[in-house]
Order: structure tokens, then sequence, then C-alpha cells
């Protein structure tokens, strides 16, 4: 079982976490304004990148908050987490 | 090629059994073939054969980056079914069940294809309904399918578990007769052994680094690591890789790679005669010629491609298995692993051409790949040879996500992916 660090409560057992998918995908400011294919990349479209992955997770029993983290998905290694809103680190990963 | 025959066998005999030769050749790439497909497990290698048999393409090649079903064709619990809920997967299923009947004999190569039943069990009055309704649509379909009671389901499978003290006690079962199991290696050598005897080659160590397109756009060459090899047609069948793979033609897919865990007992003798699956609380179970019993599960929850997955995923399945059967409580757990598949938002699969001319692909298969094996690999064979999808596989392009057109079995398969 993996540890991951909740940016607000510090390191805990992967269990109390729920995986939340592909990080930094905002929703459209405008969604009547989209195309078919703007619509494809928000909803279905994704990376899934072999390497550093930005993602969200959500520490759902314990402070119940979301939060974003890059994991090398050839490992499994959480590299940082950092909260919601802040930008993704400019890191190379191991992988990446 | 050498025909496997009673005969043969007895003739080999009177001369200790040395006279058998490697079932395949191991060429060096060419520098050009008419059709080149990605990923030597039982998708690829039967894309190849279909191809060679059935669309007179000898000059192509197969290219593993590893060995020869050593991905999710090795990793999966062989179970194989077509109790899909809606009319499109109805025919791309009992497309591959029909020729799972039949491929023995095709291949001359005994693929174990063993129509013992596959039995989904139902522990909800959620459950109850959705197989029910399941049971009328696949007959609607023409795919057998029937509903048992928790007795008749006990008389079908003795060491089940239908008292009621459990957590989730046996409501009921829905039953698909003419489902069941394949050894899964025997796929990929058998598809492996008849394409290569039509003049396909089969490449492995040899790992695809790049994809070369043409002013025009379309494909012409694949780098490997066995060099650049010219082709005007490439079929990908990389399943978990197929992000990474078509990535490489600046291919973006509606597809998340996960972790799928599965893990076998020490062998037993024959206690269990059929399959069955849970998708309440969670498990599968077969047993296996050998004596092993197949365990496995629903994926594990992130995003990866470490063929491992958490330990108590697999303890969660255990726990299933063993409210379910008991008698199992205190068998010994052998060897577990993972495979990664390629997952799509409504868990059908991809079997179509790309944006991109001359590139064709084979996944999204999920949890559920193995089963799908030949009608995979021939729609996928008739996609790239006519350029257009057969009609059972042509509802499964990339732009039903954007047509809104989505097959949606999520809900509808067996076990939550």
């Amino acid at each position: 079982m993996l540890l991951i660090t909740c940016p607000y409560c510090g390191p805990r057992p992967e269990l109390e976490f729920v995986h939340g998918g592909e990080a930094h995908i905002a929703r459209p400011t405008q969604p009547e304004a989209l195309n078919d294919e703007a619509w494809t990349e928000y909803l279905y479209m994704r990376a899934n990148p072999k390497g550093l992955h930005a993602e969200r997770w959500r520490h759902l029993h314990g402070c119940a908050r979301f939060f974003n983290a890059l994991r090398d998905t050839t490992t499994d290694q959480f590299v940082v987490t950092y909260k919601t809103g802040e930008a993704r680190p400019d890191l190379k990963g191991p992988a990446a | 090629m050498q025909k496997f025959s009673a005969f043969e066998l007895f003739k080999q005999g009177l001369n200790g059994q040395a006279g058998w030769k490697p079932q395949w050749r191991s060429p060096e790439p060419k520098a050009a073939y008419d059709a080149v497909i990605i990923g030597g497990g039982g998708h690829g290698l039967g894309a190849a054969y279909y191809l060679a048999k059935q669309h007179g393409m000898r000059n192509i090649a197969v290219l593993e980056k590893g060995w020869l079903g050593g991905g999710n064709t090795g990793r999966n619990t062989t179970i194989i079914r077509s109790n899909y809920l809606f009319d499109e997967s109805a025919g791309l299923y009992d497309h591959s069940v029909k020729l799972w009947e039949g491929l023995s004999q095709e291949l001359n190569y005994n693929v174990m294809f063993s129509q013992r039943g596959v039995m989904m069990l139902a522990h909800t009055v959620h459950d109850v309904q959705v197989f029910k309704r399941h049971v009328h649509a696949n007959r609607a379909n023409g795919v057998d399918n029937e509903w048992l009671s928790p007795e008749e389901a006990k008389a079908y499978c003795p060491p089940l578990n239908i008292s009621d003290n459990m957590r989730y006690p046996v409501l009921g079962a829905a039953l698909q007769r003419r489902g069941g199991t394949a050894r899964h290696d025997a796929v990929a050598w058998g598809y492996a052994r008849a394409a290569d005897d039509l003049g396909v080659d089969i490449i492995e160590n040899c790992e695809v680094t790049g994809i070369r397109r043409n002013g025009a756009g379309a494909v012409e060459a694949v780098e490997t690591t066995k060099g650049l090899i010219r082709t005007p047609k490439i079929g990908v069948s990389a399943a978990g890789h197929t992000s990474v793979v078509l990535g490489m033609a600046g291919v973006r897919l509606p597809l998340e790679s996960y972790p799928l865990q599965a893990l076998v007992s020490e062998p037993i003798k024959p206690v269990f005669p059929c399959v069955v699956m849970s998708n309440t609380i969670h498990a599968y179970i077969s047993q296996s010629d050998k004596g092993e019993l197949v365990i496995g599960a629903g994926t594990d929850i992130y995003t990866s491609y470490t063929q491992r997955g958490g330990l108590h995923i697999s303890q969660h399945t255990l726990e299933a298995i063993c409210e379910l059967f008991p008698a199992f409580r205190r068998m010994r757990m052998l060897r577990n692993w993972g495979g990664i598949v390629d997952v799509t938002p409504d868990r059908s699969p991809i079997v179509a051409k790309t944006p991109v001319p001359g590139l064709y692909v084979n996944c999204g298969w999920g949890t559920g790949g193995f089963k799908a094996t030949p009608g995979a690999a021939h729609t996928l064979a008739w996609t790239i040879a006519k350029d257009e999808p057969h009609p059972i596989n042509a509802p499964f392009t990339i732009e039903r996500f954007r047509d809104g057109h989505l097959i949606d079995e999520a809900a509808a398969a067996a076990v939550a992916h």
C-alpha cells in the first residue's frame, strides 16, 4: 500500500484516498461556445502518460479535500503533492 | 507446418519425440512490409493471421517489444462470454464466441476452449433486475443466457455458498452456458504458428519507438529498436500501451491505463465446474485444467504502467471469494500479477480507423479483452485490409465519443471496472 502525502494532513495510507483522474482539466468557461471536438477533448480525451502524471486525489477518509499530485506511472512513486489551484510544479521525472 | 494429430504424435514417438520443429521462425525484419501489426498478443497475432488467411496479405509483420503473449494475453483470467447488454456489444462479443467454437480446428492447435458455463451472481434486488434485463436482451440478440434460482445456481456450482447468513446473500444468477475459458498461451501460440505458416514475419524483442508520417499525413514507416521499417499500413493492438504508441503519431485517445490484478492458488483436484463472477462483491473465479483456482476482480484505483498493483486490492478479492466459497478459506495462493488494461469512458472497445491515414487501432478492451481475441483480430484485419470497418465493428469508432453514440457497457459489464 502506498503512503500518500496529503498537503493538508501529511502522510497517510492509500486506503484513505480516492483517485480523481487527470488534473488541470478546467471546465470550459463558455460551454455554449464549444464545438463538438472541444467538448470531446474536455470530456473524454486523456493524456494517459507513461511517466510523470499530474492527477487529482481526494483525501476522502480524512480532510475530504481534493489536491493534486505528480506521480510517476512507471513506478507509482509520488514525486510531489500540491494544493488545488496551484500550478503544476515544473519537474522532470525519472521517466518523463 | 508440422500438422498436429494423434498419428503425428505416434510417429514422433517412434523417434523419442525428437523430431518436432520450432513452431514459428524468428526472422530479422525486412526493410518494408505491406502492413505492420504492433503488439504480439492474441489480438495482434490473430489480426496478422486473418490478414494473411482471408485478405491475402502475406508480406506483413508483427512487432512485439517483449515475448509473444507476455502482455495481457498471458495475464488475464481467460474468461469467455458474450452476455453484454447492447446490440452492438452482443454482435461483437458473440462474433468472438462463434470464432472460439471453431478455433482449435481452424488453427490445428488446441486452445482448450471449454464451454463450461459462466455464472454471474446477483446479490441485491438491483442485481436481480439488471441481470434479468440482460437475460431478455441477450435472448433477443440470439445470445444464450438464462436465469437461475439460488438452488439451481448451487446445483450448477456445488461449492457455492447460498446460505442467508452472508453479508450479501446470493439471490439468483444469470448463466451463459456457451461461456467458459480457454488456454491463454495457446491462443497466442496457435495464431503465431498459423500466421507464420502463411508467411507472416513475427519479430520479438522489437519495440516501436516512433511512427513516421509523410507530407500528406499518412503513415510511411515505424522506427523500432531493430531499425526503420517502411509500411503504408499500421495496426496497433498494444492494450495498455495504446496511448503511448498512438501518441507517436500525434493521436489522442479516450483511454486510461489501469493495473488489473489476478492470482492463482496452488493446484488441487477438480472441484470447480464452471466460471463464477460476482459484480457486487467483486470477484471472479474458475479452475484451470492444471488445477489452480484462477481468481480476479476489478482494476486498481489509479492509472499505472507498473504491471503490479496494490496488495490490498487482491486481499479484498480474496475476502469475497472466501465468503462465496468457504471451502477455499485455507487454500494458499501461489502467484499474483498485474496487467495494464486500457479503459474507455463507456467501457466498450475501439476497433477502428484513426484520423491518420493508414493507421488502425484495436484498443479500449479494458478488463475484458481476452474473450474478444478472435473477434477483435478478425474485425481489425478486415478494417486494415479494406480501409473500412466490418459491420460488426463499425459502431466501435473513436468518433462515437464526439457524436454521442456511446455503447455504455460501464454499468452493464459483469465486474465493476
